[in-house]
């Protein structure tokens, strides 16, 4: 099969329902062949941003170029962007067949042609053998197959995925996410993939758009968003986070509570820092700053303490090694980091 | 309503070997066999009976089809019952693809006009349409006077076509409204998506996820056209089935084998026609709503496509309304003869009928009320043995008496003049087949399978656990029963009451049979006595917006008490 490449450009897109404002200035640039992914919690607005992509939904304001096309004004039938559903739709009086044959259809492809493409696309997703099956004969992961399969089926120029693994149980969950970046890979589609999972975002896309309230707040690589998140959101959408108020004076940083912490990065307008707990180093004694252990989690691989400092509760993760036992709660101990693993945030 | 249970229940002592449910399931399936199963039977029995004889034959059959009457007017019901439901499907289409996929204001308006129609029951508007829309009507003669030209709305068979579809529209609207509602709307956007659209996607996606529920109301009309006795004989069109065989049965005799060879086929009809849309719904149910869906797609009506849809509306409310209006012309009328509106206007025609005609409106409050009593009682009670009990067999009481639902009411009429003919009753009460009792349970055997259905509904809202709960607390079976789950299911036998006593109200087609004396008749009998004569269409019509009020009374109620029960239900889920 063979997709022309696309890049998606997004410029300044407002979308309000009524009086309500979902999305507002919206502005990015997706790569051809970039896995991309919309993260965000619920009712950020994400899936809006998708099905306006897609076409449905309220017209925004702004534009939406695919390659150099400006689609906005298209209705979705005219777009040429493939969209799986939460729900992978499939209609239920059609057989697998004749679903994913439908696009094909539509687009008045000679019969003689529609047969081999449905026939590519199954085989690519896997599922040639139930062809003829109807989808409500199919299990919640084949029918996802199905639902991507009709879409490849049309060679869409954008493959726009609406959390296509919600409705998944969790060890299918993991698999089928590894054989969607493997097809995308092979097909080289631009896709688009929307999630609430920090996890399934981290483990698929190239970069990816963490959005709230309707803004974008952040776009980057999962590591460079983990590793240096912009605001206190972003921090803590992406995994556990200690945000610290204070300000810089020379080589450190001063907390609130006057504790000194040895932070490379520079700026004067940074008023906060975010640590992560595992790059905490945690002591019974030594240089640093002291709290008590309030409560104790054990995690398996890792042992999380909940630790009462001056500054606040601070959450602090250890890998667990067997044989070394954890400190108590209610023991005084000694909190410490490295001078690179603070990051500054702007908010 | 616990009334059979609890004297079931205190029967327990007197015969020791059977639960209070078993003697209630007894009890029922007596009741549903003697009047039911058997006055049915017979007719079957009897149509392949020699008439003279008594031997098995198939030569009524042949006799039938060998009448050009006959054979006409089986052809006459399938083509009218067919038209029906395509001139049905016209006008309930486009309503109910307006209130369900678009943002549009006079949504209120279209479900008004859902209900509407089915205040009035087609019979009773029969005569006024001829009035309005018959050759020498109102509309034809405007339309003759300015463009020189008749339309034939009324003659022969249109006119049953156009009474029964504008009478019977509403259950193909609801049911095929019901089904576009549960259409996730990302069905619909996945076909966008991959580049279908208007006609087109409609055609391919939205109306194939419809089928069933569309299938489902087209075979409800079908049916009901084609058992309908009352309709044809007032517009006097007497060459289709159910006219026939109620002719050959008052006219010919009891025992003309005619007439049972007419039932045979009229059971036959519904019986298939429910079990092909039952076995086309089976497996396709579907309610495409699911998780992570969208809710449903509507988008707003461009200001041309709005005109349109108000223009449409318009239309189908003044056809709909069409009996209606002319109901209160003829009611309130003089003369209406060879004029587009009476020659003046009176309220003499109340007055007549306040005089005159009070018991057919005191039979029909007494037979309705007794009846729709009886169904809600046999109804909870074979709803709580279904669901709650494990009697063997309790599945059998449901099917009985939902049976009864491809039973025509000639059907049944004359199966209880055949079996109940000459049986005479005790202290002088007559012939057991006229006595006006029998119009109770016939009314009661028709009603059931609804008011069943409603009770069925309003048990399974009743949690199981709040039984537990009360039996935990150490109430006995009855007194839960008593004070738990009859006080939780008014509601649902409340509704089910008020639908079994208005529908009870205005049937036509088994009390016809039934009626032993004009004294002993109900409204529906006395509206078709009046309309006969041209002098008793005034009082006829003024029964008739008696009846009308009483339907409209009564479904406007029991619509108060579904709406009032669903808002509790919902507080009440709140709390789980």
């Amino acid at each position: 099969m063979t997709q022309t490449k696309a890049g998606i450009r997004i410029e300044n897109l407002h979308l309000s329902f009524g009086e309500t404002k979902v999305l507002e200035g919206i502005d990015m640039v997706i790569e051809p062949g970039e896995f991309f992914a919309f993260l965000g919690p619920s009712g950020s607005g994400k899936s809006t941003l998708l099905r306006a992509i897609a076409g449905f939904g309220p017209t925004p304001r702004g534009r939406i170029l695919i390659g150099d096309r400006d689609i906005v004004n298209l209705p979705p039938w005219k777009r040429n962007v493939g969209m799986v559903f939460q729900s992978y739709a499939l209609w239920p009086h059609m057989s697998v067949r004749r679903n994913v044959a439908f696009g094909l259809e539509e687009r008045r492809m000679p019969t003689s042609k529609i047969a081999p493409k449905v026939e590519a696309a199954l085989e690519t997703v896997g599922l040639l053998h139930l062809a003829d099956r109807m989808p409500g004969q199919l299990s919640g992961g084949q029918q996802q197959r199905v639902a991507l399969a009709r879409t490849i089926a049309i060679e869409p120029q954008v493959l726009l995925l609406d959390e296509p693994l919600s409705n998944l149980d969790a060890a299918l969950r993991v698999q089928m996410r590894r054989e969607l970046l493997a097809l995308q890979r092979k097909l080289g589609l631009t896709t688009i993939f929307v999630t609430h999972d920090q996890e399934e975002a981290n483990t698929t896309s190239d970069r990816m758009a963490v959005l709230d309230m309707g803004v974008i707040q952040q776009i980057g690589t999962p590591q460079q968003l983990y590793d240096h998140p912009v605001n206190s959101f972003v921090a803590g959408f992406l995994g556990t986070a200690n945000v610290l108020d204070g300000a810089f004076d020379g080589a450190h940083f001063v907390t609130k509570a006057g504790q000194r912490l040895p932070v490379t990065a520079r700026s004067d307008k940074a008023t906060r820092i975010v640590l992560r707990p595992q790059n905490i180093r945690i002591a019974s004694s030594g240089d640093g700053v002291s709290g008590t252990v309030r409560h104790r989690e054990f995690l398996g691989s890792q042992i999380r303490y909940l630790i009462d400092t001056p500054d606040g509760q601070m959450i602090v993760d250890t890998l667990h090694a067997t044989g070394q036992p954890p400190y108590g709660e209610g023991a005084t101990v000694v909190l410490s980091i490295d001078s690179q693993s603070a990051a500054l945030l702007e908010d | 309503m616990s009334a059979s249970t609890d004297t079931a229940a205190r029967r327990f002592t007197l015969f020791p070997t059977l639960s209070g449910a078993a003697v209630a399931g007894i009890a029922i399936a007596i009741f549903l066999l003697a009047f039911l199963v058997l006055p049915v039977a017979q007719v079957l029995y009897v149509a392949f009976l020699d008439a003279r004889t008594g031997a098995f034959t198939l030569q009524n059959f042949q006799d039938f089809f060998n009448t050009t009457l006959f054979r006409e007017s089986f052809v006459n019901s399938f083509y009218v019952s067919a038209m029906s439901v395509v001139v049905a499907t016209m006008i309930a289409l486009p309503l109910a693809y307006i209130t369900t996929r678009f943002n549009f204001a006079g949504t209120a308006a279209i479900q008004a006009l859902g209900i509407i129609p089915l205040i009035m029951p087609p019979f009773v508007g029969a005569v006024a349409m001829s009035l309005l829309f018959g050759r020498n009507g109102s509309i034809n003669l405007l339309l003759n006077q300015y463009f020189g030209l008749r339309i034939p709305f009324m003659e022969g068979l249109n006119g049953v076509i156009l009474v029964q579809s504008i009478h019977y529209f509403p259950f193909i609207l609801i049911n095929l409204s019901a089904s576009l509602r549960n259409i996730d709307r990302s069905m619909e956007e996945a076909a966008q998506n991959l580049g279908s659209h208007g006609m087109r996607m409609f055609r391919r996606i939205v109306f194939p996820l419809a089928m069933p529920g569309y299938l489902a109301g087209a075979a409800l009309v079908f049916i009901k056209v084609f058992d309908d006795l009352g309709t044809p004989l007032l517009l006097n069109v007497n060459n289709m089935l159910a006219p026939q065989a109620y002719l050959r049965i008052t006219g010919v005799g009891i025992n003309d084998p005619m007439g049972y060879v007419i039932s045979f086929i009229l059971v036959v009809f519904s019986v298939f026609s429910l079990w092909a849309s039952f076995l086309f719904m089976r497996g396709k149910d579907y309610a495409t709503v699911q998780k992570g869906g969208g809710g449903l797609s509507r988008r707003d009506l461009k200001p041309r496509e709005k005109w349109l849809a108000w223009g449409v509306i318009l239309l189908i409310l003044a056809l709909v309304l069409s009996p209606h209006l002319g109901l209160l012309l003829l009611a309130f009328g003089t003369i209406w003869s060879f004029s587009p509106l009476p020659d003046g206007f009176t309220i003499q025609h109340f007055g007549t009928i306040f005089t005159q005609s009070s018991q057919y409106v005191w039979n029909t409050l007494v037979y309705a009320g007794s009846a729709a009593l009886i169904d809600v009682v046999l109804g909870s009670a074979i709803a709580y043995i279904v669901i709650r009990t494990g009697l063997p067999g309790r599945k059998w009481l449901d099917y009985m008496a939902t049976a009864a639902l491809a039973v025509p009411g000639v059907v049944l009429g004359i199966g209880y003049l055949r079996m109940f003919h000459g049986t005479q009753l005790p202290f002088g009460m007559g012939q057991m087949s006229s006595f006006w009792g029998i119009i109770i349970i016939a009314l009661a055997v028709r009603r059931l399978p609804y008011a069943l259905r409603a009770c069925m509904a309003a048990l399974q809202q009743v949690s199981i656990s709040l039984e537990e709960a009360a039996e935990s607390l150490g109430a006995s079976r009855s007194s839960t029963i008593r004070r738990i789950v009859v006080p939780l299911m008014t509601g649902g036998i409340l509704a089910g009451f008020v639908t079994s006593f208005a529908t009870a109200a205005v049937e036509l087609s088994a009390t016809i049979m039934l009626v032993g004396r004009s004294s002993d008749a109900p409204l529906a009998y006395g509206i078709y006595l009046y309309m006969q004569s041209p002098a008793g269409r005034g009082p006829g019509a003024a029964l008739g917006i008696l009846a009308v009020v009483i339907v409209a009374l009564g479904t406007y109620l029991s619509q108060r008490i579904i709406e009032r029960e669903r808002s509790r239900q919902t507080t009440a889920g709140d709390q789980h």
